[in-house]
């Protein structure tokens, strides 16, 4: 880590629970990332992804510790930091325009409604919406809600995105091409990106950086893995890459297996210096090929092979 | 295609149900009784039921009839006792117009300040569950008492009638605003009185437009109780002073307007609901 554009320095968070005690969703998470940087959080529900975004967004305060955005610690919520909502949260009276030209003009209040509106157009256009500016979010479709939401998060030009599970509730096929959207937008504007998604594949193809992390309550940021795959990949020809499946294998390990396992099995975890994976990178090669296979085998008991000698 | 048949045939039932109370209404009031014979001095003072043998109760032509005077003159003014009900129904609507509108004024920011706060609103929690279920006419001798004016005294009663649905759906709109769209605008810094005006408005507008409609409609009720005890105008006050004059037609008439009236009203409510309301 070179430069650390955002840094999440010993962050807890803690609720209290029946009876005087006091549920901790996560306790003394460090984490950093770097400008220009996509990053992708998986973890089961209940881990607690979501605050650690609203936390990051300032949406909601941590019990301790800070986060520290671009030198300067943050309190509440900054038009530097823009969010696409799981639910895409448009406000259902206005217009396509009339959403996205409300954040335009609560981050420049003096410009004239002329100057608002092409500059909401622009970010209309760059998703794709031209020639729907000027209906009403139930007149569409998932995928055009969500891209409006795009829209709106990006015509802020925001320092970051922050996005809460932004297509799981899309179809497979939109799903796919608002994920090409999102990557070309982010890759063109250099945007540093931070996302909550349960897809690995989608984190495989938008990720550089993958934190995994632990089932909730206590939960812990038990890895980053870093993506070995090139920068220009393409979602179609993304599982030919000869490390493709050896990435895909250690995240789903990591989620069916390790998240229930790893606090138990791993007493040194140190919170402020979590490992980095480097997959199919000799000598730093933590799930391989030779390990995982064996254990493939006995994780699945009920499941016989076909037997090739009778 | 069948929309437009159902609205026909609809329309059709109704006219046939119209027609029908109507008919039984006329063939009800027929005279029937038999008729004495009597003095003609006694006959003026025993009145026509008795002396035709027709019956108090006026039929739907003597409604019609008497209705139609009153359209063409609505406005006449021949004392305090006589005036045209055109006068009477503008009384009535100029009280419950200034008491719901005082209302609004009060509940709507009122509202506001209670949604958006859950401390205000936990503590006059008790205060509103115990003065909403008082019937607004207990009030009036209170108010009489106080504002020693009965017609003021009357638009007290109305303000006081029509603002717990309004507070109330005022509260519940404002409170229950998705937590999504609060955080969009945090997230755009938008401050407290922008966000209450561009967020929290138009997302509880819908509900506080109900609980307007349902307000418009219970100060409508209302004002003909409050004019019977308060006197002097106004449509309530006219059933009955008619009924005194044992106008059974003039009171029919009263009831039909007062109808028609309140009707009215929730439909220009039921308008602006409309207006408001955004679909997901």
């Amino acid at each position: 880590m070179t430069e650390k554009f955002i840094s999440i320095e010993g962050i807890a968070k803690r609720y209290p629970g029946t009876g005087g005690a006091t549920t901790t969703v996560f306790e003394n998470l460090w984490l950093s990332m770097a400008r220009g940087e996509f990053c992708c959080v998986i973890g089961h529900s209940g881990c607690g992804k979501t605050t650690v975004l609203n936390i990051l967004a300032g949406l909601d305060a941590p019990s301790e510790g800070a986060v520290i955005v671009d030198g300067q610690a943050i309190s509440g919520t900054s038009l530097d930091r823009a969010v696409i909502f799981q639910s895409h949260a448009l406000l259902p009276w206005r217009t396509v325009l009339g959403n996205v030209a409300y954040a335009v003009s609560s981050k420049w209040r003096r410009w004239d409604r002329a100057r608002v509106k092409a500059h909401a157009q622009t970010f209309i256009d760059l998703v794709g919406l031209t020639g729907s500016e000027h209906k009403r979010p139930s007149e569409l479709s998932g995928g055009m809600k969500q891209r409006v939401g795009i829209a709106r998060a990006l015509s802020i030009t925001p320092k970051m995105m922050l996005m809460d599970e932004p297509f799981s509730a899309l179809d497979a096929l939109t799903r796919g091409t608002l994920q090409d959207e999102v990557r070309r937008i982010c890759l063109e504007t250099g945007q540093t990106a931070f996302m909550i998604t349960h897809d690995v594949d989608e984190a495989i193809y938008l990720a550089d950086k993958i934190f995994l992390m632990t089932n909730g309550p206590g939960a812990v940021l038990a890895e980053v893995v870093e993506n070995p795959l090139p920068r220009d990949r393409g979602r179609t020809d993304l599982h030919r890459h000869p490390l493709y499946y050896a990435l895909r294998n250690h995240i789903i390990d990591f989620l069916v297996t390790r998240s229930k396992t790893f606090t138990a099995e791993t007493p040194g975890h140190d919170p402020r210096n979590v490992p980095v994976v480097h997959i199919g990178k000799p000598g730093l090669t933590i799930a391989s090929d030779a390990k995982s296979e064996p254990l493939n085998e006995t994780s699945w008991p009920g499941l016989s092979r076909p037997s090739t000698s009778s | 295609m069948t929309t437009t048949s159902l609205r026909l045939r609809a329309g059709l039932v109704s006219i046939v149900l119209l027609a029908a109370f109507l008919g039984v209404w006329h063939l009800a009031v027929r005279s029937t009784a038999p008729v004495a014979t009597m003095s003609p001095e006694y006959a003026k003072l025993m009145g026509l039921t008795a002396t035709q043998g027709k019956s108090a109760m006026p039929g739907p032509v003597d409604v019609a009839a008497k209705l139609w005077e009153h359209v063409r003159r609505p406005f006449y003014d021949n004392g305090p006792n006589d005036k045209g009900l055109g006068i009477q129904l503008g009384y009535s609507i100029a009280r419950v117009g200034t008491g719901y509108l005082l209302a609004v004024l009060v509940a709507i920011p009122l509202g506001f300040l209670i949604g958006m706060s859950p401390l205000l609103s936990q503590a006059l929690d008790p205060f509103i569950q115990l003065l909403k279920p008082i019937s607004p006419l207990a009030w009036m001798p209170l108010a009489l008492y106080t504002i020693k004016d009965s017609s003021i005294s009357a638009i007290f009663v109305i303000f006081i009638c029509s603002i717990w649905p309004m507070l109330l759906n005022t509260v519940f709109g404002v409170a229950s605003v998705r937590k999504e769209w609060i955080n969009v605008a945090r997230t755009l810094e938008v401050g407290t009185i922008r966000r209450a005006f561009t967020v929290i408005l138009p997302a509880a507008a819908p509900t506080i437009l109900t609980g307007m409609r349902i307000s418009i409609g219970i100060a409508w009720l209302v004002i003909v109780a409050a004019e019977m005890l308060v006197g002097g105008t106004g449509i309530g006050y006219f059933v009955w002073n008619e009924w005194n004059n044992l106008s059974i037609t003039n009171v029919i008439i009263a009831i039909l307007l007062i109808g028609i009236v309140g009707m009215l009203l929730d439909q220009i409510l039921a308008r602006f609901t409309r207006m408001v309301t955004f679909p997901e």
